[in-house]
């Protein structure tokens, strides 16, 4: 149940959508996705998955279509939007620049 | 387009979220469902993998709230719960809810009418144009009675030619009228106003029909013209616009009527009926009087002069004229002014401020009363909330409940109390048609904007109090002591205590206040007023001067023959006429000087008031002959020398000498006096003054009081006096047809109205005050069932029981016994000037209130301390 303190605060949108920036795919896929990638140091909880996802969903940068697994089941797929790809970019510049900026500190020392 | 997807989403999420709620547990369902899988995968079995999966998920009902909480409407549909649970919870309890939507309504109703009514007659600006610029002026002299005196036509004209501050200064006059009877209409007095022609220019008016009164319509030489009240227009010529430019009869002269005033306007009274101009009405010499004070003046300031500065122009004017003629000592030297609202409703400014600072204190007593309920059922449902705090009810969500309770309760009082404002609103303006300004008293926005106000400031204070009481963070404890409790949480009960004082306190200030309203009611209305005020019928009664010329024997012989008449009705006890009745207000002043007395300095008088009445006046209405004898009705018109004065004109002129056959100069006149008669009140609640009494055989005065008294039912002898007459002159009506009682019962409607409206309120408040005490014991009672129990079966005697709780139960209504009366003793002062024969300080007052409030308090205690004492040990023992 722990909250999700091992993801520096807000960077789990930009996670969720560079992640779906490589096409459509559904939650859990998702979470699996950013935890492989990251070679298994990011765990995405559910409890802060599912309400960002919803959040993006909202906010019209993300968009969703159930539709049927790889298993055969209906699942919800979350697939980037137009928007969402704008958005991308400027978190990624931002980011980029939040973690040079950290980088310089942390290494001068 | 990125608003447009999120509009959709929004609403999407509005109408749906039945659905999206389906979609999303789907959604997590299919999660766990893979997580599962990959379990099974790595080689657990069925049952482990299930267990992990779930393990690793966490809280699902928590996890469906977050994600819920992304979309955009979970403040809605928090509130809709809430609003949901309040309901239900409400509902639970329909007597609790009952009673305290009634409190709330009463304390939000008495309220909003109370505002409502100051709103409208004291906060609004005056309807005219740029109403800051009217100032009403007056003479001055001295601080006190003449500080804000009536002008003489001479001043005003002087002040008019001179003045550099005023853009307009207007003159005008109260007055009655007689409307004679047209068209099968019978005739009637009018209250009616003389003004200059430029009044509705001052005021900034324009009449709603016709053409206001011009320059020239305002000189003795000029054609009467007369403009109507709306409602006079309405009542009495239909609304027929035909009416304009026709000719009416009044005092039994021709007017043409030329406008009809807006329906809202009311100038100066709130009954003048139709204005006239006075240059045209009154004789030039009176007009140009600067020693007759007779006038209100009102003004309006140029831009950019201030009051002060208007008011210094006029003193110079003033001063010129009083050092011009030093020797006549009626002639003021300085003006003074005082704002047109001010002037207007000055005098019901205090009480309507008392009375709107009494609702205040019965909303407080209200809003403490429904906390004080809510914080016993926050007592109540203690174990309850601890439970929901323990399985996860965040703090905020529970406090959101309880404030949407208080809410609920004070939003279902507030839209009862309005519906009782408005009634009592309609009452109040039908019972107050006296009141300056009630034409404008209206529901508007500001009051409901005041209302809304009202009631979140109740649901939040009665709200919070009873939800910061409850907010315990020591939920263990609270689980624990709940298990199995011997005495309630003390804290809680303190906090109730302290409401309870404060809310006793507040009610004794109320208590107190009435009391002393209605002490001094009852010293007014015992006041004596020297005469016989039992079974005595008066009307007023105006000759016009058209047809009875003063002075001439036009008015004597009309009043002879009505007497005469009148007096050989049956059942008639005394008639008798009088220019004023005791009560009937001051009327008319003048000076004079003592013939056998040396001159006095120069620029100083003597004045008193003055009267004219037929002989058998004094012995009709009661007033004692205290020596000589009354006129004598022979000595008609210039013949009429002979004067009449009152005790204390003798104790303030006549000190240590005999008046009699002494006389008085006074008219350009000398009068003898003749006898010595009681003194009379010209008002109730004003101390009596000197008066001196004329003859009316002088033929000098054309109207005044006809008054009649009979052994019984004096009202039935009012129709036979109107035919008697009508019999005389078919033109002439009687007006205010009242009898003595009912005449100062008028009078001191004011001093009714407050004394009961303020005494209700206290009543209410002590009812509040005494539900609020039983509940709270009863309930503290009912809590403390073991430990009186367990002391009843240790062999605690029954009495001491009884005594334990009463003493628990009286101690808040003590403290606040004692906080009240201190507080009364300061709110007391801001109402002295209401009061009359009564000191603020009255210690019967103080002491009945403090004994009516112990009595009420022990009865409300005296139950549930008894029940207590009767409790049975072995059944209070058992449960739990």
């Amino acid at each position: 149940m722990g909250k999700p303190n091992d993801l520096v605060q807000g960077t789990l949108d930009l996670l969720i959508l560079k992640t779906l920036s490589l096409g459509a795919m559904h939650g859990w896929a998702i979470a699996k996705r950013i935890q492989q990638v990251s070679g298994e140091v990011l765990q995405v909880q559910q409890g802060s998955l599912y309400p960002a996802l919803h959040r993006l969903e909202q906010q019209g940068w993300i968009k969703a279509k159930w539709a049927e697994s790889e298993t055969g089941r209906q699942a919800k797929f979350y697939a980037l939007t137009a928007a969402g790809r704008t958005q991308l970019e400027k978190e990624t510049t931002h980011w980029n620049r939040l973690s040079a900026a950290i980088d310089l500190i942390v290494t001068e020392a | 387009m990125r608003w447009f997807t999120q509009l959709r989403m929004r609403i999407q999420m509005l109408f749906e979220r039945g659905k999206a709620g389906a979609l999303l547990d789907d959604e997590l369902q299919f999660h766990l469902e893979q997580q599962i899988a990959e379990n099974l995968a790595a080689g657990m079995s069925l049952e482990e993998a299930r267990f992990a999966a779930l393990r690793a998920f966490g809280n699902p009902a928590l996890l469906r709230e977050q994600a819920r909480a992304a979309w955009s409407w979970n403040w809605l549909e928090s509130l809709w719960r809430d609003l949901r649970y309040g309901v239900r919870t409400l509902a639970r309890t329909p007597g609790f809810t009952c009673i305290a939507i009634l409190v709330m309504a009463l304390g939000i109703g008495a309220n909003v009418a109370m505002f409502t009514v100051v709103r409208g007659v004291l906060l609004k600006p005056l309807p005219f144009n740029d109403p800051n610029r009217l100032l009403m002026l007056y003479e001055h002299k001295d601080e006190g009675e003449l500080a804000y005196n009536v002008v003489a036509g001479g001043v005003y004209a002087e002040w008019k030619n001179q003045n550099r501050s005023f853009s307009n200064l207007a003159l005008l006059q109260d007055s009655q009228v007689g409307l004679s009877g047209s068209g099968g209409q019978l005739p009637e007095n009018l209250s009616s106003a003389e003004c200059s022609w430029d009044l509705f220019t001052t005021l900034g008016v324009r009449p709603a029909q016709g053409r206001d009164f011009i320059a020239s319509d305002d000189s003795r030489s000029a054609n009467g013209t007369v403009v109507l009240s709306w409602s006079l227009w309405k009542r009495r010529f239909g609304g027929d616009p035909g009416i304009l430019n026709s000719t009416i009869s009044l005092d039994a002269k021709p007017y043409t009527v030329i406008g009809i005033m807006p329906s809202w306007f009311a100038f100066p009274e709130t009954e003048t009926q139709l204005w006239t101009p006075v240059y045209h009405d009154k004789p030039e010499n009176i007009m140009a009087m600067i020693d007759n004070h007779m006038f209100r003046v009102v003004g309006r300031l140029k831009p950019g002069v201030t009051a002060a500065q208007g008011v210094a122009d006029l003193s110079v004017i003033t001063r010129q004229i009083h050092d011009a003629h030093l020797d006549n000592p009626f002639i003021f030297a300085e003006a003074s002014s005082r704002p047109l609202l001010e002037h207007m409703v000055g005098e019901i400014k205090r009480p309507l401020y008392v009375l709107l600072g009494a609702t205040g204190c019965m909303l407080l007593i209200a809003c403490l009363n429904v906390a004080n309920l809510l914080v016993a059922r926050a007592a109540a449902r203690r174990k309850e909330l601890a439970i929901r705090t323990a399985l996860g009810g965040g703090r905020f969500q529970l406090l959101g409940e309880r404030l949407m309770e208080s809410l609920l309760l004070s939003g279902a009082g507030g839209a009862l109390g309005l519906l009782l404002a408005l009634a009592a609103l309609e009452w109040l303006v039908r019972m107050r048609q006296d009141m300056s300004r009630v034409e404008s008293i209206h529901m508007d926005g500001a009051v409901a904007a005041f209302t809304v106000a009202v009631i979140m400031l109740c649901a939040l204070s009665s709200g919070l109090i009873s939800a910061l009481s409850a907010s315990d963070k020591r939920i263990l404890s609270t689980l624990h002591e709940a298990s199995r409790s011997l005495s309630a949480g003390s804290a809680r009960a303190t906090l109730r205590k302290v409401l309870l004082s404060l809310e006793v306190g507040l009610t004794v200030v109320l208590l107190i206040g009435a009391g002393l309203l209605l002490k001094s009611y009852q010293r007014l209305r015992s006041a004596d007023m020297g005469c016989i005020t039992q079974n005595v019928l008066t009307m007023r009664i105006g000759l016009p001067g058209a047809r009875y010329k003063t002075p001439g024997p036009g008015p004597a012989n009309f009043f002879d023959g009505l007497l005469e008449r009148v007096r050989a009705l049956p059942g008639l006890e005394a008639a008798g006429f009088v220019e004023a009745v005791p009560g009937q207000g001051f009327w008319e002043d003048s000076g004079f000087t003592i013939v056998e007395h040396p001159p006095l300095p120069r620029g100083t008088g003597l004045f008193a008031l003055n009267r004219w009445a037929d002989s058998k006046y004094f012995a009709a209405m009661g007033i004692p002959i205290l020596r000589g004898r009354s006129f004598d009705p022979s000595l008609r018109l210039d013949q009429a020398h002979e004067i009449v004065i009152s005790e204390s004109f003798v104790k303030q002129f006549f000190p240590g000498e005999e008046p009699l056959g002494k006389h008085l100069h006074t008219n350009d006149k000398d009068y003898a006096i003749v006898g010595i008669v009681g003194d009379t009140r010209y008002a109730i609640g004003e101390p009596p003054l000197p008066m001196k009494y004329f003859s009316l055989s002088s033929g000098e005065q054309n109207n005044g009081t006809l008054v009649i008294r009979s052994n019984h039912d004096v009202e039935q002898l009012a129709l036979p006096v109107q035919r008697i007459v009508a019999g005389l002159d078919h033109d002439l009506a009687v007006s205010n047809v009242l009898t003595m009682d009912r005449l100062l019962g008028r009078s001191t409607l004011d001093a009714s109205f407050n004394t009961t409206i303020l005494t209700a309120f206290a009543l209410v408040s002590l009812l509040l005050a005494a539900v609020g005490l039983f509940g709270v014991l009863s309930y503290m009672v009912a809590q403390r069932r073991n430990e009186i129990g367990i002391r009843i079966a240790l062999g605690a005697q029954r009495e001491q029981v009884l005594r334990l709780v009463l003493i628990d139960g009286l101690r808040p209504a003590l403290f606040g016994l004692g906080f009240g009366l201190a507080a009364s003793a300061g709110a007391a002062r801001l109402i002295r000037s209401m009061l009359y024969g009564t000191q603020p300080l009255d210690p019967a007052v103080f002491a009945a209130v403090a004994a009516a409030l112990l009595l009420v308090a022990g009865a409300a205690c005296i139950i549930p301390a008894w029940r207590a004492s009767r409790l049975d040990p072995m059944q209070a023992l058992r449960t739990e």
